[in-house]
């Protein structure tokens, strides 16, 4: 497994008049399991902490760094390593057909047509959209496109999945279909989910409240610490 | 919604199977030749030109259909004051060239596989990066953009149907300010979205 490690990593952003705000205060953690969960309420900071893994966010201080490789400075390294899935899977499928929008990923690593069109096909193949090669990424339904999201992101076969709230969007059929392929994956899985199912199979969880890591543990004891907080009455 | 309009269908018809660059520059062509012959009986020969043309595509009937509805009402307008400023020959011959332009446009898209646009650009630009120029991203750009048209008017339907729910359908700002608002935040998702799959990164 890939190690991730945030050394007091912090994320700030300009607020107005009122200067500097943080959304992730200092952080330090090294994860290493195969399969990490993040909860959190909305604005908690669990989308900042996740974005930070791929670099899509960079620490306005300290350090992140995967297999030793610095977000902010090996980038382009890093998002090699690690793959990142979003919501919203339309933002995330830019070209007209499915076939197409994995070839978009394999570009970089294959440059021979024939061998790319094949290579797409095939990792279509194994997330069940063979059938659906040449269809419109606007026709799918809500699942097929998070899986073709998925396929995009894992034909090039990182070493970690960064997927953030990759079942928000979907019914129950569709969550538990993403949820199975999400856990059948041999890759680094770093979950940020709502869906507390879901992150019950993780190995590791945070709790991510008010930008910082409020609880660092087994599932079970994570998933209750986040419930009893939610339940309390707000101070 | 399902949005086809321009999306490649693949084939083995002759114009599937014709190089890119022959394809792009026969749409060059024709396009200027539509734009510099006057006269509506020209008009008309183009665009039984562009209907051969769509036929030895094999594009279907629908796909037409739904993705020149927007070309003919801009053309029937166009051609309404043409006809009101100039004459009605003017009129046809503009109303016939905007339909034939259309559809060449998406006989070329619905026939070629936006990779297959992408190589072809990357190639030919290819001896530019001694000059600093990056084909990959020029390549990606142009493939962006045509495949923003769909998108962009899934999100102009949603935006529209969000104000009739409101009520606000007679007030172009509660449907213009939103939608312009969303094609930015959708490119702003789009670009993190490429940066995440590490597209642009070389």
């Amino acid at each position: 497994m890939a190690e991730i490690r945030l050394e007091e990593a912090e994320v700030r952003v300009e607020d107005g008049d009122a200067g500097q705000r943080s959304i992730l205060s200092p952080t330090t953690l090294t994860l290493s399991e195969q399969r990490i969960g993040v909860i959190g309420g909305n604005g908690s900071g669990k989308s900042t902490l996740a974005r930070l893994v791929n670099g899509l966010v960079t620490p306005t201080s300290g350090r992140v760094l995967v297999d030793g490789l610095d977000v902010a400075r090996d980038g382009a390294a890093v998002r090699r390593r690690v793959g990142f899935s979003f919501t919203d899977p339309a933002a995330q499928l830019v070209m007209p057909t499915c076939v197409e929008d994995v070839e978009l990923s394999l570009r970089r690593r294959e440059k021979d047509r024939v061998r790319r069109r094949q290579l797409a096909l095939d990792t279509l193949a194994r997330f069940g959209l063979a059938e659906r090669a040449d269809v419109s990424v606007h026709a799918l339904s809500g699942g097929q496109r998070q899986l073709l999201a998925l396929a995009g992101v894992l034909a090039t076969e990182p070493d970690v999945l960064v997927a953030d709230e990759p079942t928000t969007l979907l019914d129950l059929r569709n969550t538990r279909l993403i949820g199975d392929v999400l856990f059948g994956l041999p890759q680094q899985l770093v979950l940020v989910s709502h869906d507390l199912d879901l992150v019950a199979r993780c190995d590791r969880v945070l709790v991510v409240e008010d930008g910082r890591v409020r609880f660092d543990g087994a599932a079970d004891a994570a998933i209750a610490d986040y419930v009893g907080s939610v339940s309390r009455p707000a101070p | 919604m399902s949005m086809t309009v321009g999306v490649y269908r693949p084939g083995r018809t002759l114009l599937h199977r014709l190089p890119v660059g022959v394809k792009l520059i026969g749409l060059a062509i024709g396009s200027i030749a539509i734009v510099l012959v006057r006269g509506p009986l020209s008009a008309v020969i183009f665009l039984a030109l562009a209907v051969v043309l769509a036929l030895v595509g094999r594009l279907e009937l629908g796909v037409v259909a739904r993705a020149l509805r927007g070309v003919l009402i801009a053309a029937v307008i166009v051609a309404a004051f043409q006809w009101w400023l100039f004459s009605l020959d003017r009129a046809v011959e503009s109303l016939l060239d905007l339909i034939s332009l259309g559809l060449l446009a998406l006989t070329l898209t619905v026939t070629t596989a936006i990779t297959a646009m992408l190589d072809a650009v990357v190639r030919w630009l290819t001896p530019l990066r001694r000059v600093g120029l990056d084909p990959e991203r020029v390549a990606l750009t142009i493939g962006l953009a045509v495949q923003s048209l769909p998108g962009t008017l899934a999100l102009a339907v949603e935006t529209r149907d969000a104000a009739r729910a409101r009520g606000l359908e007679r007030s172009p700002r509660a449907y213009l300010t939103p939608f312009v608002i969303r094609v930015v935040a959708r490119a702003h998702e789009t670009g993190d979205a490429l940066k995440a799959r590490g597209i642009g990164d070389d």
